[in-house]
């Protein structure tokens, strides 16, 4: 990575001119809200029971605000941190289009509408889960997780990983098994994806001074704790087959994807030379991508078409 | 620094639409949710 794309805050915001919308559109993470939107989908779909679809459009949409809320807040904590990656310095508040400000009360006011009209439109125990989630990733991953530990994207990956936790509360009001499973999937899935990631990124990231693994203990050590959580996310992706949940297409897709991502895992903690280090860790993270969208939709797929035997009306609402 | 008048002009014209619609939208949106959570009582009056 070349050190010419680093950038410094600027000292004076050029706030005469004021943020475009597509600068407030980028302050929101589209494409983490597309992962959240979807996985809460999956949640909802999943769960027993049925929800009124307009009720479930409503409740999908408020998730993706909070989760847009959540990636603005991060953005004005992480402002400093952005600003000295390269992956990150054409980020709106770094280059100077948006001030710090202006992020934390769009972010905040954001938050806070979305969790109130999810109780209002769903029900209060997905709204609880809502502001947990976007609380857990604001005060415990971004304000002291991320800068203090190794271990951040690890406890942190819970924030990612409650979506389909709160698009089940959505769809039942309570918090179940299943839904703690496919939390469970997405929380082991979170490391070896942002370690695979973090192994491209590292001069990046000790140059921002965050404490990612590859910092902290080298990529070999790395390495080893990727093919780790591969090794346990595998079987881990088959246990809503176990439960009863997935049916035959989700237990062959899940068997066919977990046992490809060992191997890109395998192949990411042979390969530690040169290009060919760095190409095996692009792929395993690009695979992880895959894999966690491949293995939901499967599931979508499955429950939402009734094809495991629960009802046959499209995505099991009640119309 | 005409420019910047303008390009100033065009960005608040442009939040401003955005807002309108995201406002209009919502009133929709909290239109269409009050009537599916009433249900079928939305169509009931007082005797």
């Amino acid at each position: 990575m070349s050190d010419t794309t680093v950038q410094a805050i600027p000292e004076t915001y050029d706030v005469a001119l004021g943020g475009d919308v597509a600068d407030y559109v980028a302050l929101l993470k589209p494409r983490v809200m597309f992962l959240v939107v979807f996985t809460s989908l999956v949640g909802l779909v999943a769960a027993p029971g049925t929800m009124h679809p307009v009720l479930a459009v409503a409740a999908l949409i408020c998730i993706a605000v909070g989760a847009g809320a959540s990636g603005a807040l991060n953005m004005w904590y992480d402002a400093d941190i952005d600003a000295r990656m390269a992956r990150t310095a054409a980020r709106p508040v770094p280059q100077g289009a948006i001030t710090p400000q202006e992020a934390l009360t769009f972010g905040s006011v954001l938050a806070g509408f979305s969790v109130i009209c999810l109780g209002l439109m769903a029900n209060w125990v997905a709204s609880a889960l809502l502001a947990f989630t976007i609380a857990f990733y604001v005060f415990v991953y971004t304000m002291w997780l991320k800068r203090a530990t190794p271990q951040n994207i690890v406890i942190g990956g819970a924030a990612g990983a409650l979506p389909p936790m709160i698009g089940w509360a959505a769809a039942t009001g309570t918090v179940s098994l299943e839904s703690f499973v496919l939390f469970l999937i997405i929380f082991m899935w979170t490391p070896p994806h942002f370690w695979a990631l973090a192994l491209i990124r590292a001069r990046d990231y000790e140059r921002a001074g965050v404490p990612m693994l590859p910092v902290t203990h080298g990529a070999d050590e790395t390495r080893r704790q990727i093919l780790i959580y591969s090794l346990i996310l595998a079987p881990l992706g088959m246990v809503p087959s176990i439960m009863g949940f997935g049916g035959m297409l989700y237990t062959v897709v899940a068997s066919i994807l977990g046992a490809f991502f060992v191997v890109f895992a395998v192949d990411c903690y042979r390969t530690r030379e040169g290009e060919a280090a760095d190409r095996a860790a692009k792929h395993l993270f690009a695979y992880s991508v895959l894999y966690l969208f491949l293995l939901f939709t499967a599931l979508l797929v499955e429950q939402g078409f009734g094809i495991t035997g629960g009802s046959v009306l499209p995505l099991n609402w009640a119309l | 620094m005409q420019d910047a008048k303008a390009e100033r002009k065009r960005r608040q014209r442009k939040r401003s639409v955005a807002i309108a619609w995201i406002l209009a939208t919502l009133v929709v949106l909290f239109f269409i949710v009050t009537i599916v959570r009433l249900g079928g009582h939305v169509f009931d009056r007082p005797a």
